[in-house]
């Protein structure tokens, strides 16, 4: 544990001489055998790249078909997320974090949520509780699924697993809409609990669809798992070593598929987590096939939170009613609140003066930081698995630029 | 190949693996907290006289993304009266958060569910006015009936005088507050 | 490296109906508890001290979440510091979860004094105000977590001599490889200078960018465009961009 490198094929140097920003400093580590300039091609493969998610550039130097070199370049989708967070009220915020994750409001709403609340001190009724794990383990469910969707048209499956897996999340979304009003910017959940109550019969529609999951699941596996081309193209392609993992903060079923046993949901308990059995798979390897493979059974085990927390779910309100939403004022004082987001861990950090506004707000985005090392996992891969590794770190532009 | 050939032949007869609707024929219900765009409600017949809007601005200070503007009317001496002389609102900017419905204490603003709306123009089309936002309570009714009891309940507690005057309610300015 | 509790999840590459467990069974406890005085801040305090020759280390007490106080260190020793966090044996803060800028403007904090004085035939209250000018800089902020251990967070702040000319701190991406983006963030957006960072370039906004937009006395540019929303702030605007047609 010691003896971790941060940088593979480096030493490892102190802080040292004064730098000027701008120019690269270090050399890339190479592949042995791979031969020096002479025959390198450059490509942009990006922004507008089918593959790439989104608006992100992937600056590749290309010796043949071998990447020897690979720089991320974001920023296309800057909006300045955390500027506007210091501009608007606590409450006003809330809308926009879920524009984070686009995929994944209600997590992101919930981890929000969570840092407001450690700094105001607020309680969140049971209910509220039950409901922000329901909605959350949905949301999970959905964006592994589509996950495994985009990873298999990334690797040119001509969007068939993308469209089942969509058509599984067109059910999540009309269970989302029914019960926040939108169906992917939700706006749901609110300091002290969540904004309404379930709607009649929601629970019902959720059971239904919680139990016929598992039915898709395995036709989705039994489709892909075992097959042939989808190993060949997975399996030894993006090793990720658990050192390098946890050095370079890769949070999310891509840490856990190199074996790092690491799941906010155990380590913090946050919400009521405590509670409930579930499992946390882990890979052994650490490539594009573990972290599908991971995928996968943590829906299984979502599957299971669900059905526990459907089962139990409390009666009683679903929101503190002292909590105040408008003209939210929480103590000076600062706050980090994380969660087990369904890419990572999603924190937020805020800083209160104690007005209206926060001094400081801040985004701790699970896509953004796992991209850190998108280098390390190309070098030596060929474009072609490039895609499958990026499609396999799972990101969002949306959260990676904010 | 089974998979694919199972949901294939499915599609034919199974409606949960043929989840698509031919739109503009057929048409899904649409769930009742289902929202789109803001829109402002008035009581009885007169879009103007009903609206129950009072110009407090508390939406519009605290709408994230700044889309509402407010004036509010004024009477022969100058002074403001509780109705909205001018209320526009630009879905072009709006985010549909709800989050001017949670604030509003006089149950005046609430979300619409249309969501099939075109403009030729990107500016003027985009920008509704108060003549646009304003929908009869029964709309209300009609489209989130559950709703609408409970803000017809609060509405008649806090019940705007006749005529708009000063003499507001001690309660609603409270609220309001 | 903790390889946890048992890895067995084995690699279910050939059929999807395999009943075989293939997760991993954690719902024992896991780990230890987070221990808090382990990681109070004054015996980490001390700890650091002992450890690190020479290097400062100034608590700051969180008010609102008292578990989450931090502690400032000197620049010349953050590299140091964060590696000995990193690699002693009962703290084992290997996972640095968050890099982020914070930034403190100047301040002036007026306080009024009042003491007595004497004048001719006794003593009357004077009250007198005191300016006190608070330089102002900027801050970097870690949170670190262990994972096998399972502890945290423990939250370093490393500061800035000003915000203007001098603000260079220690770059950690050495000993946390998950800083490199971060802290190419935070030097984008605040304008932070991190010695020994491997890559120093702006991440976010593109490389002619000039200023450090998340900075508080930021100005942003004038890219006004004719919107029609009347809206006050927006009319600000307009009216500073076209000054001669006296808009609307």
């Amino acid at each position: 544990m010691s003896k971790v490198t941060p940088f593979p094929g480096q030493a490892e140097s102190g802080g040292g001489a004064d730098q000027a920003p701008g120019g690269m400093q270090y050399e890339v580590s190479r592949r042995p055998g791979v031969t020096d300039e002479d025959e390198v091609l450059e490509v942009a493969v990006g922004p507008h790249h089918p593959s790439t998610h989104g608006v992100f550039r992937m600056d590749v130097k290309l010796d043949g078909e071998r990447i020897v070199s690979l720089k991320p370049v974001l920023g296309y989708l800057h909006r300045n997320h955390e500027k506007l967070g210091e501009q608007t009220s606590y409450l006003g915020m809330m809308p926009y974090t879920d524009r984070l994750d686009y995929f994944c409001s209600l997590t992101n709403n919930w981890a929000y949520a969570i840092a407001v609340e450690k700094l105001a001190g607020l309680q969140v009724p049971e209910r509220a509780e039950y409901i922000r794990i329901i909605t959350g383990e949905l949301t999970r469910l959905f964006n592994h699924a589509c996950l495994v969707g985009f990873l298999l048209h990334d690797m040119g499956t001509m969007g068939t697993p993308l469209m089942y897996a969509f058509r599984e999340r067109e059910k999540v979304l009309d269970l989302f809409e029914s019960l926040t009003g939108a169906r992917m910017m939700c706006n749901y959940q609110r300091f002290g609990g969540c904004r309404n109550d379930l709607p009649d019969g929601w629970l019902d529609e959720v059971s239904k669809l919680v139990a016929e999951f598992p039915r898709w699941l395995d036709e989705m596996e039994q489709l892909l798992t075992g097959n042939e081309i989808l190993i060949a193209r997975t399996e030894g392609v993006g090793v990720l070593s658990p050192e390098l993992a946890v050095s370079a903060g890769v949070t999310g079923p891509s840490l856990r598929a190199s074996g790092v046993n690491y799941d906010l949901r155990k380590v913090d308990r946050y919400g009521i987590y405590d509670r409930f059995q579930f499992r946390v798979p882990l890979g052994e390897k650490g490539d594009v096939f573990d972290r599908y493979m991971v995928r996968v059974l943590e829906m299984r085990e979502s599957v299971g939170i669900l059905q526990q927390a459907i089962r139990d779910l409390p009666g009683g309100p679903v929101i503190d009613p002292r909590a105040r939403q408008r003209n939210f004022m929480p103590p000076v004082g600062e706050a980090y609140g994380r969660i087990e987001a369904p890419k990572g861990e999603l924190g937020f950090y805020l800083i209160s003066d104690g007005s209206r506004r926060p001094s400081r707000f801040r985004v701790r985005a699970p896509s953004f930081v796992n991209l850190t090392i998108l280098e390390d996992l190309c070098l030596g891969h060929t474009l072609a698995d490039a895609v499958a590794i990026l499609g396999a770190v799972d990101i969002v532009l949306g959260e990676v630029d904010r | 190949m089974v998979v694919t050939a199972r949901n294939f032949v499915g599609s034919y007869y199974d409606p949960d693996r043929l989840p698509t609707i031919e739109y503009p024929e057929k048409r899904q219900k649409l769930p009742e907290n289902s929202r789109s765009f803001p829109m402002l409600i008035f009581d009885g017949e007169d879009p103007e006289a009903g609206l129950r809007c009072v110009a407090c601005k508390i939406c519009e200070k605290e709408c994230p993304p700044q889309c509402i503007y407010i004036v509010a009317e004024r009477d022969s001496r100058g002074r403001a009266v509780r109705h909205p002389k001018i209320f526009d609102l630009d879905i072009s900017v709006c985010m549909a958060c709800q989050i001017c419905v949670e604030v509003c204490p006089f149950d005046s603003i609430k979300m619409d569910t249309a969501f099939e709306m075109a403009g030729r123009d990107r500016f003027g089309a985009m920008l509704l006015h108060k003549s646009e936002l304003a929908k009869s309570d029964a709309y209300f009714h009609s489209i989130h009936p559950s709703e609408a009891v409970g803000s017809d309940a609060r509405v008649e507690h806090i019940k705007k005088p006749a005529g708009r005057s000063q003499a507001a309610p001690a309660e609603a300015t409270r609220k309001a507050a | 490296m903790s390889k946890a509790k048992g890895k067995s999840k084995g690699r279910a590459k050939t059929t999807a109906s395999a009943a075989a467990p293939r997760s991993t069974s954690t719902d024992a406890p896991t780990g230890s508890p987070p221990v808090s005085d382990r990681l109070a801040p004054g015996q980490l305090k001390a700890q650091i001290e002992a450890a690190v020759e020479g290097a400062r280390i100034e608590v700051v007490l969180n008010p609102a979440v008292p578990g989450q106080s931090s502690l400032v260190v000197d620049p010349a020793h953050a590299v140091a510091v964060a590696r000995f966090l990193r690699d002693a044996e009962d703290l084992k803060l290997d996972y640095c979860s968050n890099v982020t800028g914070v930034d403190w403007p100047d301040s002036v904090v007026e306080e009024k004094v009042v003491h007595p004085e004497r004048v001719e035939g006794g003593e009357r209250t004077v009250e007198e105000t005191i300016r006190h000018r608070h330089p102002g800089y900027l801050e970097v902020v870690y949170h670190l977590y262990s994972i096998p251990l399972r502890h945290g967070p423990v939250i370093l702040r490393q500061r800035t001599a000003n915000r203007v000319d001098d603000t260079r701190v220690a770059s950690l991406t050495p000993v946390y490889r998950s800083a490199e983006f971060q802290e190419r963030e935070v030097y984008d957006l605040y304008g932070v200078h991190f010695t020994g960072h491997p890559d120093p370039r702006r991440i976010l906004m593109w490389p002619e960018f000039e200023d450090h937009p998340m900075r508080k006395d930021y100005v942003e540019p004038d890219d006004y465009e004719y919107e029609p929303t009347p809206n006050a702030e927006v009319l600000g605007k307009a009216r500073r961009h076209y000054p001669m047609e006296g808009t609307e």
